[in-house]
């Protein structure tokens, strides 16, 4: 086998090999090996970024700039969930919300996820695309009901059926832009092949907008894009916190970077108009319901799955405008943005432990009752909400003024007013919680254990060094850039 | 085979799988609602083979073989162990009554036969022209996982949206690629376990599988 095709599969064959290793030989004993499959990503994804694109198995999985980007993505945020793994299951183990049986099952189902992810991006058809984002709903199920609680249930009820049906959509389009290719000038054997796809302008257009629609609209379901988006705040506030973190850190993204590839066929096939108003539309739909729904939250679990709404929203708006430098600065916005909000959700795991309490109101004076733990969430609030030297400073100015110069000023304005309501209602509700004396004032300062605070700050440093000077990065985003967007 | 038997086959099996999709509305028990998604199942696999027969393409039959075990063997049985499990026998409520949900498969029908003129216009033969039936079934399936209120039967729901796409992918194409086929009809089976399994899980955490007892989570 060559070193390509070695390279391809290895981003699933590593987390596979970590999760019969947990089924083996139990979580407790084998937890580091998660993080040695998440930092495995990352090195996977650095050599993919550095060759030209690969491919393997008759084009059924591809490797080209942007793949790489998103498998570093996935491998950095995958360290910092994994990392905070076994602290986070130590303390449900405590309150005797797991045990060393659940663990395990936890470890397994984490690996398989993140093996599902790479698949995704991997994928070099159309046809697998959709079969590992399909695949990515089925095993992360188990992990939003891994409580078993009423609302945990709930919650993933909620999340299969939603996404099972957006996903079921976007495979009636993938069916329809099976039937266009048959009938236009593509090779045979490649109908679905994502480059054949995007380089050929014989599709009907007629067809074709049928299938983008459907496609944007399930893939979009997935992202968490409106309309179908009432699974999200749920899902991502009942399952463990590190699982969140995937989930919204990457699993949105990479449903995202569906929506991309689809940008780019549908770009060649029918011009970018089409795409952009769906984008558009989405975005700033995504934005207001985002914004109505933050001003007012309770929950501060369900306060961060809006505003992952919300970086979902921006990233339609970027992808909307399409411009090589949009593209760019909304691939640097899925970097920071993974970062930044699986710090929080992890940080948010650990205030659940410490508190008790998922309501923004139970919690009062946080910043005295565990200060470390208050300076990493409040620094990744910071960072959110796009405050320099934090990625997302840059990759949101980079957003606005690609907007400005495709001629979508009112577009950018729109949603950068929604993006400042946002600000404002996030660090509101952060200030309540962590400022203010403790509710009861014999309560004893809480340190957490090093393997939790080292995590938050690694995430918390990466995402402040990208804003600053991205190095190598730029030459990657450069070249990923050039695959999806136009001019 | 003749070509007036061809295209009198295909429609024969395209005309009971709507029909199977419509007489799930007009049905309240969940049992003899499984048992017509495992006739729509058969008629689906009678359509494939027929495609298979009348273009020469010999692994299509094969590929029926599997859409039979699959949609009228396998899922209806974990089906009916599900609902054998739970005891609870009739959609007690659903959203719209019944005589309003069959007028509103008809306009489904109407709908889905405007939204697929360009996919008929593209290539049309009398598999193509066959393809708003699929479309319906669709439509029909998102309309059951809407109105109604077990969890049961939006599982049904699902899987009548997927017969649906399956029926689009083979009239429209003979179908995807094997590869994506087999990944496709794996997904829908682990999805399917997965929903009963919550299912299951539903009913030792609620005493039942109401979905409008799901209300704890909102905003």
């Amino acid at each position: 086998m060559s070193t390509t095709t070695l390279l391809l599969i290895a981003p699933m064959a590593l987390p596979a090999a970590t999760a019969a290793l947990h089924a083996a030989a139990g979580w407790r004993r084998t937890a580091w090996a998660g993080v040695v499959s998440a930092a495995g990503l990352l090195v996977v994804g650095a050599a993919l970024a550095a060759t030209e694109p690969v491919t393997a198995f008759g084009g059924l999985l591809r490797a080209d700039a942007l793949t790489a980007f998103m498998l570093i993505v996935i491998g950095a945020v995958a360290v910092v969930a994994t990392w905070t793994g076994p602290a986070y299951l130590r303390a449900e183990t405590t309150a005797g919300h797991a045990t060393d049986r659940t663990a395990t099952r936890y470890g397994v189902l984490v690996q398989a996820f993140l093996a599902t992810m790479c698949l995704a991006v991997l994928a070099g058809n159309l046809g697998v695309l959709w079969v590992a984002v399909e695949a990515t709903t089925i095993t992360t199920a188990f992990l939003v009901g891994h409580r078993a609680t009423r609302s945990a249930v709930e919650a993933a009820w909620k999340y299969v059926v939603i996404c099972s049906v957006g996903i079921t959509v976007a495979f009636l389009g993938v069916v329809i832009t099976h039937y266009a290719a048959q009938h236009g000038q593509v090779p045979a054997g490649q109908s679905l092949d994502l480059a054949a796809l995007a380089s050929t302008s014989s599709l009907d257009p007629g067809v074709m907008r049928i299938a983008v629609a459907l496609l944007v609209v399930g893939f979009g379901t997935k992202a968490g894009l409106v309309p179908l988006h009432a699974w999200l705040p749920d899902a991502h506030s009942q399952a463990p916190a590190p699982v969140s973190a995937l989930m919204s850190g990457v699993l949105l993204s990479v449903a995202f970077y569906a929506v991309l590839r689809v940008k780019a066929i549908a770009d060649t096939a029918l011009g970018t108009g089409f795409t952009r108003t769906l984008l558009l539309i989405a975005g700033l739909a995504s934005l207001a319901l985002a914004a109505s729904l933050l001003i007012g939250q309770r929950d501060y679990k369900r306060m961060l799955a809006y505003s992952s709404i919300e970086h979902m929203g921006l990233l339609a708006i970027g992808a909307a405008i399409g411009s090589r430098l949009a593209i760019a600065a909304v691939l640097l916005h899925i970097l920071g943005h993974g970062l930044a909000k699986s710090v929080l959700f992890c940080g948010a795991g650990h205030i659940l432990h410490t508190t008790g309490s998922s309501h923004i109101d139970a919690i009062r004076g946080l910043a005295t009752r565990a200060p470390v733990l208050a300076g990493a969430f409040a620094a990744g609030v910071l960072g959110l909400i796009g405050l320099p030297p934090f990625a997302l400073f840059a990759s949101e100015l980079g957003i606005a003024r690609a907007g400005f110069d495709a001629g979508l000023g009112w577009a950018v304005a729109a949603a950068f007013t929604l993006v400042l309501v946002i600000a404002a209602a996030l660090l509101t509700h952060t200030g309540r919680m962590l400022l203010g004396p403790p509710p009861d004032a014999g309560v004893a300062a809480v340190a957490l254990p090093r393997s939790a605070t080292v995590p938050l700050v690694l995430g918390l440093l990466a995402c402040a060094v990208i804003g600053v000077a991205a190095g190598p990065l730029t030459d990657l985003l450069a070249d990923a850039a050039t695959v999806v967007g136009t001019r | 085979m003749s070509d007036t038997a061809y295209v009198q086959l295909l429609d024969l099996a395209a005309g009971v799988f709507l029909l199977a999709a419509v007489l799930m509305l007009w049905r309240r028990e969940l049992a003899s609602i499984i048992r017509l998604f495992a006739a729509q199942g058969a008629a689906l696999a009678a359509l494939v083979a027929i495609l298979g027969v009348h273009q020469q393409h010999p692994e299509l039959l094969g590929v029926a073989a599997g859409v039979l075990a699959l949609r009228a063997g396998l899922l209806p049985y974990l089906m009916r162990r599900a609902l054998a499990a739970s005891g609870e026998a009739r959609e007690t409520q659903p959203l719209v009554n019944v005589a309003a949900s069959l007028l509103t498969a008809a306009t489904l029908t109407l709908l889905a036969y405007a939204v697929s003129r360009p996919l008929v216009a593209l290539a049309p033969s009398p598999a193509t022209q066959a393809i708003p039936v699929g479309i319906t079934v669709v439509l029909i399936g998102l309309f059951v996982l809407a109105t109604r209120r077990r969890a049961l039967s939006q599982v049904v729901g699902l899987l009548l949206v997927d017969n649906g796409i399956t029926a689009v992918a083979f009239l429209a194409t003979a179908g995807v690629p094997l590869t994506v086929e087999l990944g496709v009809s794996l997904d829908v089976l682990l999805a399917v376990l997965v929903l009963l399994v919550l299912t299951a899980r539903m009913r030792i955490a609620f005493g039942a599988t109401d979905l409008d007892e799901l209300r704890e989570l909102h905003d």
